[in-house]
């Protein structure tokens, strides 16, 4: 598969829930076939800013545009994986593929093998046929990458996808994330608020504020993804300097009654 | 303070009633053995009363007679055209009503005000309207069924959670195949348990309807056998409805089965 050569440019985006201004002149660059990850602390507006980058959520100012060539076998050039995976209960694994797969050009009798293909890259193979209630949260997730997978996007935007696991099932999908990520050569957009994911999936961390959401800080990692290492001292290191940068803002935003500076 | 010894008591019981199927079926024979028994040795008077035996009797002389299919039919047609109607006009306006604004204040406003009205009341007005022949029994029934349906569409398509169908706008999928995959499949469970209350509302209206001007049918006939004091008959077509019910309640439990395995 050809690397993605699209780049997602956000220039002073700025939006405001009602009187609760959520963020405030955000730039974002998204280098092609890279992965940004968007760190700062709960609330601070990063699913917000997912939303515009993919066109779910009018931003109230500034604009988001995609320049360059999706690869060939794209379907769907923007696309999501969601924090809570967002399945269809009433579909099985396969179904919740297939349903990103039926109104697309890709002829009917292609589906088959592609929904196995992505589901084997997942590690799904065996779940087929199962129900989303009886996967748990990581295999939901999995799900959620698999169907991301198969439109074959040239922007993949993640919200979160393993904030919602254990820290041992977290372990695990960051690694093959990371390296479905790395192979899919996308142009990832990945939000967290986890200093280890950023620091083990950035190529370029942009740090935000606490809401308002402003780019704090930008961080680049030249080392490619793909045998990163959670202990490599390097990548503590950036986890520390992420830290200090977020620390302060994240203890305020933790006192913060939502809404009450609104 | 106080010194603690010994083992730990249990604490957790009670609190979780269980089914036991064959308490179920063996309430029901008992309550009616306890009956013939009460009527056989004159613990109460059959004047008024009757007995399952007496019941049972008299149903086997209308299904032999072909009384009992006559009004049986007649019921059944009313019930399914009636509810059918109702409905998928029901149906049809929920879902306008839940899924675009110009409809929602309008046709929730009609709605609302509409849907307290009994709709026995309504029934001299339909045989004005649709005259005193089956226009007006089917009318009643559909009228009943469609504002409850309509209520229950808008309640499932509102509980659709707006993730999912943000997800399908995110793959870019169209407004025909968000409605058809993502929309009504999130609202029928709430659809389907909202059939069950139509079905008994159709049952109720179907015996007045028939009360109110009919020659046959199970109401028609319940009312005829009360004017004529003939207990045994007027309970045998309790019976029959009853009947009726269960049996829509059991297809409905079959078809949420059916249709709601993913849950
Ligand atoms: N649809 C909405 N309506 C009103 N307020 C919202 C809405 N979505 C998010 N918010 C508020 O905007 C702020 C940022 O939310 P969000 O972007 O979800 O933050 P994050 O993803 O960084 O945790 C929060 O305070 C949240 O309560
Ligand atoms: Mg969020």
């Amino acid at each position: 598969m050809s690397a993605s050569a699209v780049r997602l440019t956000a220039r002073g985006v700025t939006h405001a829930f009602h009187a609760l201004t959520v963020l405030e002149g955000v730039d974002l660059d998204a280098a092609p076939g890279e992965v940004t990850v968007v760190i700062g602390p709960s609330g601070c507006g990063k699913s917000t800013l997912l939303g515009i980058l993919g066109g779910l959520l009018a931003p109230a100012a500034g604009e988001v545009r995609l320049a360059g060539a999706a690869g060939g076998e794209c379907l769907n050039p923007i696309t999501y994986v969601f924090q809570d995976a967002s399945l269809l209960p009433w579909r099985s694994v396969a179904g919740n593929v297939s349903l990103v797969l039926e109104d697309t050009p890709l002829p009917a009798s292609e589906r088959p093998a592609r929904i196995a293909e992505v589901l084997a890259q997942t590690k799904l193979s065996d779940f087929a046929a199962a129900w989303p209630k009886q996967l748990s949260g990581g295999m939901r997730q999995r799900v959620g990458i698999a169907r991301a997978l198969a439109v074959r996007p040239a922007v993949l935007l993640m919200d979160e996808p393993l904030s919602a696991l254990d820290a041992q099932s977290r372990a695990l999908l960051l690694d093959d994330f990371a390296a479905l990520i790395a192979r899919a050569s996308v142009t990832c957009v990945y939000v967290t608020h986890n200093l280890a994911e950023a620091a083990l999936l950035g190529q370029t961390i942009v740090v935000l504020s606490r809401r308002p959401g402003k780019v704090r800080a930008v961080r680049r990692i030249e080392q490619p993804i793909e045998g990163r290492h959670p202990e490599d001292p390097r990548l503590l290191e950036v986890q520390a300097e992420l830290w200090e940068l977020i620390r302060d803002d994240a203890a305020k935003a933790e006192r913060e009654i939502a809404g009450a500076d609104a | 303070m106080p010194t603690l010894e010994g083992m730990v008591p249990f604490r957790a019981r009670g609190f979780a009633p269980r089914d036991i199927p064959a308490a179920s079926v063996g309430t029901l024979i008992g309550l009616l053995a306890l009956w013939q028994a009460a009527a056989s040795f004159g613990w109460i008077s059959t004047a008024f009363t009757s007995d399952p035996f007496s019941i049972g009797r008299a149903l086997w002389i209308l299904a032999r007679s072909g009384q009992l299919w006559v009004n049986l039919w007649a019921s059944l047609q009313r019930l399914a055209i009636g509810w059918v109607v109702g409905t998928v006009a029901g149906l049809a306006l929920g879902l306008v009503v839940g899924l675009f604004t110009v409809a929602r204040s309008p046709g929730m406003a009609v709605v609302s005000a509409l849907f307290p009205v009994p709709k026995i009341a309504l029934v001299p007005l339909f045989i004005i309207w649709f005259g005193i022949g089956e226009g007006s029994k089917v009318a009643t029934l559909a009228f009943g069924v469609f504002f409850p349906t309509v209520i229950n569409v808008v309640a499932g398509i509102d509980g659709v959670p707006r993730s999912l169908i943000r997800m399908g706008q995110a793959f870019n999928m169209s407004w025909r195949s968000i409605v058809l995959k993502i929309v009504l499949p999130g609202a029928l469970p709430v659809i389907l348990s909202g059939f069950r209350i139509t079905t008994s509302t159709a049952i109720i209206l179907l015996v007045a309807a028939e009360m109110i001007g009919a020659e046959k049918g199970i109401g028609a006939f319940v009312l005829e056998a009360g004017n004529l004091y003939d207990i045994d008959n007027l309970l045998a077509g309790l019976v029959l409805l009853s009947v009726i019910g269960l049996v829509v309640s059991w297809v409905l439990g079959r078809l949420e089965r059916a249709l709601l395995a993913w849950r």
